[in-house]
């Protein structure tokens, strides 16, 4: 029965079959969003700056600015978890350490997100 | 620390210093100021979510001179992995890899990202002066 199977069959799903580049292409799909954000996200903090509480509530309430900067919060804490997972793999070399950090790094990471968007949604719907 | 003490490759302390090792050092110097500089940007979020008074907090942080310091790094550290990231997409599919290509757009991010961050700040002055 076994020979009936081919090469193909064998490799899909085993080993690391199109998945061993995810962290790779992941922080470059989030570094393309971030970078097509850049321009909108100087301008709204620039704009927030000189703004009185009111209006720059208003400003981040407005839907096209909430839904970017919901945007922008996710791609910046995941690029940012990405990033420091290779710092920490290519300089804490304590295995023990290194699978602290890695864990703390995703979960601070994944409460500042949280945080953020829950904030952005109160902004939101708030006006 | 490293579990056990094996030897080490001669490393950084014996390169002559040049502007394709510079541009990958900052890269991840910069990566890693603005990790830390995303919790400004939760900070200012929840408290402009919060109220007024929270908001008034940060705003006084940003005003005060640690807060300057902390803003003038992070812009320029967000002006240069901006560039250079772009630079590094570009690698990505394979364009700019001969030395002389190399070594100017190492020069163009790097001069690029002081320029872009004089350029935010002069937006920032102009209109702190015209308010």
């Amino acid at each position: 029965m076994s020979q009936l199977r081919t090469p193909l069959k064998k490799a899909l799903g085993l080993g690391s079959a199109k998945h061993g580049v995810q962290h790779f292409i992941t922080q470059r799909v989030t570094a393309v969003a971030l970078l097509l954000l850049a321009g909108w996200f100087l301008w709204t903090v620039l704009s927030v700056l000189h703004l009185d509480y009111a209006g720059a509530r208003a400003l981040v309430a407005q839907p096209l600015n909430a839904v970017l900067m919901l945007a922008f919060v996710v791609a910046v804490f995941w690029h940012a978890q990405l990033g420091l997972q290779v710092v920490i793999e290519d300089y804490v070399h304590t295995h023990g350490l290194q699978i602290v950090l890695q864990i703390a790094v995703k979960f601070l990471c994944f409460l500042g997100a949280a945080a953020s968007v829950l904030a952005v949604i109160r902004i939101a719907l708030q006006g | 620390m490293p579990a056990t003490a094996r030897p080490l490759s001669p490393h950084i302390s014996i390169y002559r210093w040049q502007i394709q090792m510079v541009t990958s050092i900052l890269h991840r110097a910069t990566g890693i100021a603005l990790a830390f500089g995303t919790i400004l940007l939760c900070a200012a979020l929840l408290a402009l979510a919060a109220g007024p008074d929270a908001f008034a907090a940060v705003r006084a942080f940003c005003g005060s001179w640690l807060g300057t310091l902390l803003l003038l790094g992070w812009s320029w550290a967000l002006c240069y992995h901006l560039l250079n990231g772009l630079r590094h997409l570009l690698q990505d599919v394979g364009m700019g890899f001969r030395i002389e290509q190399f070594v100017r757009n190492g020069w163009l991010v790097s001069i690029g990202s002081l320029v872009l961050t004089g350029l935010v700040w002069a937006c920032v002055i102009a209109q702190r002066g015209g308010a």
